[in-house]
């Protein structure tokens, strides 16, 4: 048949195609076949947007210099028409852009690549350090007074003052005193201020959780007082003492991060992905031009490899469906929700994923079956059911928020129009089926998503998928081939269970 | 948890999903002819054409505004049957057997008041039931009253016969009755009772409830292997003919039988059920290979089915 063997044709070119350029790629470039799980290496991006003011425009942001606990490999700017320096300015290191004539929205970039290198987060100061001057108005001057006293009585040393202030200032009821400054003053700022009119060395220092694959990420608030030699680091929200691992200390004291002449709404954020270390060096090394290095992604700004990490999981996860589907045999609600579901997972992290996803459909199910009362026509009623998951999904998030469940926010991740659509065709199976079958093409689906979930999160495939994009063609010539697969299911074994051949018996 | 090896199913010649997918449907099936079948109107309408009989159309739905012009023709009718003109698996269907007070009594004995009888119509033409959710019609036609031959056989509703049909051959046929557990519904997994009927003669062979065997109906506790369908010959051809009127290759012909009007074809279907092999106790592969293995195949209904009678005996 004509048919066979040009698709057996395609399947093997997309093969040859797919490992060649996963071979060539391992050769040249010697990208690691399995992630690096000793040395973690990071690519930072930070992106400043402002609103220029036709004339000239200066931007100068404050650039991490000798962070604990990692070391900078390179960086460098690509902020077309701007000129770059790196200039010292009060002993900090500054990123200076300057342009002489520009109006509108502007965008600049600052990447810089790390490696880390242990947690050696607390070296020595050989210079003694000495409290900043800082000044209160009158009142501001008592009430100051009189929390520092008060965070003194109950403390011996200047980090256990320290934490007793966090205490008084994280007091969701604050006594008067420390209410009437919290009135006028952010909480980073008024421990900064505090501990330094306590005689106690302080600074405010701007930190990055590092995970891989985030974007748009804001800087955290962490105050630094200077004991024993050392700097110490307080996280004011979490109350933890120390720096804790995952952190990367951007700017440590000084002025502010950002400083925009010529400019107004201004703001930076930061995204990071995580990266072997050779791959790095290839993002490193400029090498557009040459031969088949167009192909990676990692040319490209963080920011946009972050999106494509995911993307490139996606094709494992259709891979898994198609394989639940047509080897095992499971049913599933619509083709490809069970994809989507792992892929929002993979964001929340499985348990908190499974949880809330179960939570939503569920509350979804049950105004679902009010709203069948009252004789919607079927898209008004998903749009219904679309907005109602917006809601429940917001409410769930301020409420795990509220909870202390700071990672609750990510379910936001959740495909909204995927789950409304769950919603309504389950609501459908319970009402023309039963109970039992809408556990059992939910639980099928989720089933799926666990799977598919499982392998998208295994290290290896992240990392072959992101440094070996090509192999996408390998993982398409896999779904082909099943396709084609016309033997039993296993699900197929079970049906048939209890078969017997009728003119047996009566031979 | 009890499975059987593939081995085994392979030596039965049990056709699996993806091989009924792969090997039959989508070879023998042309994607253009599917409308035909999905659109039950489309499949009345050309039935009626090719001289096949079908239960009478009364009325079609197709705009929300038509649902309140329906009440003078409903007026007319005792008992009618609605259904979604796309809708898959039995999915939509209401069977109305008679109106008093203004309300609506389902098959079931349901009291079904004006206003949930209005909304089902809407929730069709909104395309709740059709296959992609796009808007559908409601066709409105005649009740079919059950004939003598099954009414000890069958919990309310009208049992029908599903017959596949290979290249106009029909190979395997299967009665479905309902039961209390169906509730009415005609489908083997919401617990009808599917019955292997010989295509040789029409006799019932074999009979599953739940995916086990069974010689009593569950609910009327009669003895189900005494069905003998009468006028089998003429419901082969019936079926045999929707070959040429549907142009697919492989189908599912649901014929019911009428106290009155005899065998009507009740809608065709293009992906049609494994089970049927599990009520016969026997596999589809060996029947379809053999047709598959004519070269030169019988042009006339009439022929096709003496050839099926022939060759596709249970015993």
């Amino acid at each position: 048949m004509a048919s066979k063997t040009s698709f057996y044709i395609i399947i093997a070119l997309l093969l040859t195609l797919g490992f060649g350029l996963a071979i060539a790629r391992y050769t040249y470039f010697g990208i690691p076949l399995t992630p690096d799980k000793f040395k973690k290496a990071w690519l930072l991006e930070a992106r400043v947007d402002f609103e220029a003011e036709s004339g000239p425009v200066l931007a100068a942001l404050t650039l991490p210099e000798n962070p604990p606990g990692y070391k900078i490999l390179g960086e460098n700017s690509a902020s077309p028409g701007y000129g770059f320096a790196i200039i010292e300015h009060d002993g900090k290191r500054r990123g200076e852009w300057s342009r002489n004539n520009v109006n509108g929205p502007q965008t600049l970039y600052y990447k810089i690549q790390l490696v880390e290198t242990g947690y050696d987060y607390n070296p020595q100061e050989s210079d003694t350090v000495v409290a900043d001057n800082v000044f209160w108005n009158e009142t501001e001057d008592v009430a100051a007074r009189y929390v520092v006293s008060t965070a003194g009585e109950k403390s011996s040393t200047p980090e256990s003052f320290t934490r007793q202030l966090i205490e008084i200032i994280n007091n969701p009821e604050p006594e008067e005193n420390a209410a009437l400054l919290l009135s006028s003053y952010k909480p980073v700022e008024l421990l900064y201020k505090l501990i330094n009119y306590a005689g106690i060395p302080a600074r405010i220092s701007q930190g990055l959780l590092l995970e891989d694959a985030r974007r748009r990420q804001q800087p955290v608030q962490l105050i630094e007082i200077f004991s024993d030699k050392r700097w110490i680091s307080f996280d004011v929200v979490n109350k933890e003492q120390g720096l804790q691992p995952g952190y990367f200390l951007w700017q440590r004291g000084g002025d502010s991060l950002l400083d925009i002449v010529g400019g107004s709404n201004s703001r930076v954020t930061f995204s990071m992905i995580q990266s072997s270390l050779s791959s790095l060096d290839i993002a490193a090394t400029d090498i557009g031009q040459s031969g088949i290095s167009w192909l990676g992604v990692h040319s490209l700004s963080v920011e946009e490899q972050g999106m494509f990490k995911f993307l490139f999981l996606l094709p494992l996860g259709v891979f898994v469906v198609v394989f639940m589907r047509l080897i095992a045999g499971i049913k599933t609600l619509g083709s490809f929700m069970p994809a989507l579901i792992a892929l929002a997972f993979v964001q929340t992290s499985l348990f908190q994923g499974i949880v809330s996803f179960i939570v939503i459909v569920t509350v979804g199910l049950i105004i679902r079956s009010y709203l069948s009362y009252l004789n919607l026509l079927l898209v008004s009623r998903i749009a219904t059911l679309i907005v109602i998951v917006i809601i429940l999904v917001t409410f769930f998030s301020l409420a795990g928020y509220h909870l202390g469940l700071s990672t609750g926010m990510t379910i936001t991740f959740f495909p909204m129009i995927i789950i409304a659509w769950t919603i309504e065709r389950l609501s459908i199976l319970w009402e023309e089926e039963s109970g039992r079958e809408v556990l059992k093409q939910g639980g099928g689906s989720l089933l799926v998503a666990v799977v598919a979930y499982l392998v998208m999160t295994m290290p290896l495939a992240g990392h072959l998928t992101f440094n070996f994009p090509e192999l996408s063609l390998v993982i398409l010539a896999g779904i082909m081939l099943l396709g084609r697969y016309t033997g039993y299911r296993l699900s197929e074994l079970y049906r048939f269970r209890d078969f017997k051949a009728a003119s047996n018996e009566d031979n | 948890m009890k499975i059987i090896s593939p081995c085994s199913l392979k030596q039965f010649g049990i056709l699996g999903i993806n091989s009924r997918n792969r090997d039959y449907i989508a070879r023998y099936n042309k994607r253009k002819y599917y409308p035909y079948v999905d659109d039950k109107l489309k499949t009345k309408l050309l039935a009626d054409v090719h001289g096949i009989p079908v239960p009478a159309l009364k009325s079609i739905i197709r705009t929300q505004h038509d649902i309140n012009l329906l009440d003078p023709v409903l007026s007319e009718l005792n008992g009618f049957a609605v259904k979604p003109s796309r809708g898959s698996g039995g999915k939509g269907i209401w069977i109305i057997k008679e109106q008093k007070n203004g309300n609506f009594i389902k098959s079931s004995g349901a009291v079904i008041s004006k206003n949930d009888f209005k909304r089902h119509l809407s929730n069709i033409v909104a395309g709740l039931y059709s296959l992609n959710g796009s808007p559908d019609v409601v066709i409105v036609e005649d009740i079919i009253r059950i004939s003598s031959v099954f009414s000890d056989y069958s919990y309310e509703g009208v049992p029908d016969i599903r017959i596949i049909v290979f290249k106009g051959y029909p190979v395997m046929a299967m009665l479905r009755l309902a039961t209390k557990v169906s509730d009415g519904k005609a489908n083997l997994h919401q617990g009808a009772v599917g019955v292997g009927i010989d295509i040789a003669t029409g006799s019932a062979v074999n009979a599953v409830w739940f995916s086990k065997t069974i010689t009593r109906h569950p609910d009327s506790n009669n003895d189900i292997r005494n069905i003998k369908i009468p006028g089998w010959k003429k419901i082969l051809e019936l079926a045999s003919g929707c070959y040429e009127m549907s142009g697919l290759g492989y189908i599912g012909a649901d014929i019911v039988i009428d106290k009155s009007k005899g065998a009507q074809l009740l809608e065709l279907n293009a992906r049609p059920g494994l089970s049927i092999q599990v009520a016969n106790g026997a596999g589809l592969i060996p029947r379809l290979k053999l047709i598959e293995s004519v070269q030169m195949p019988f042009s006339s209904k009439e022929e096709r089915v003496k050839f099926s009678i022939k060759n596709f005996s249970n015993y």
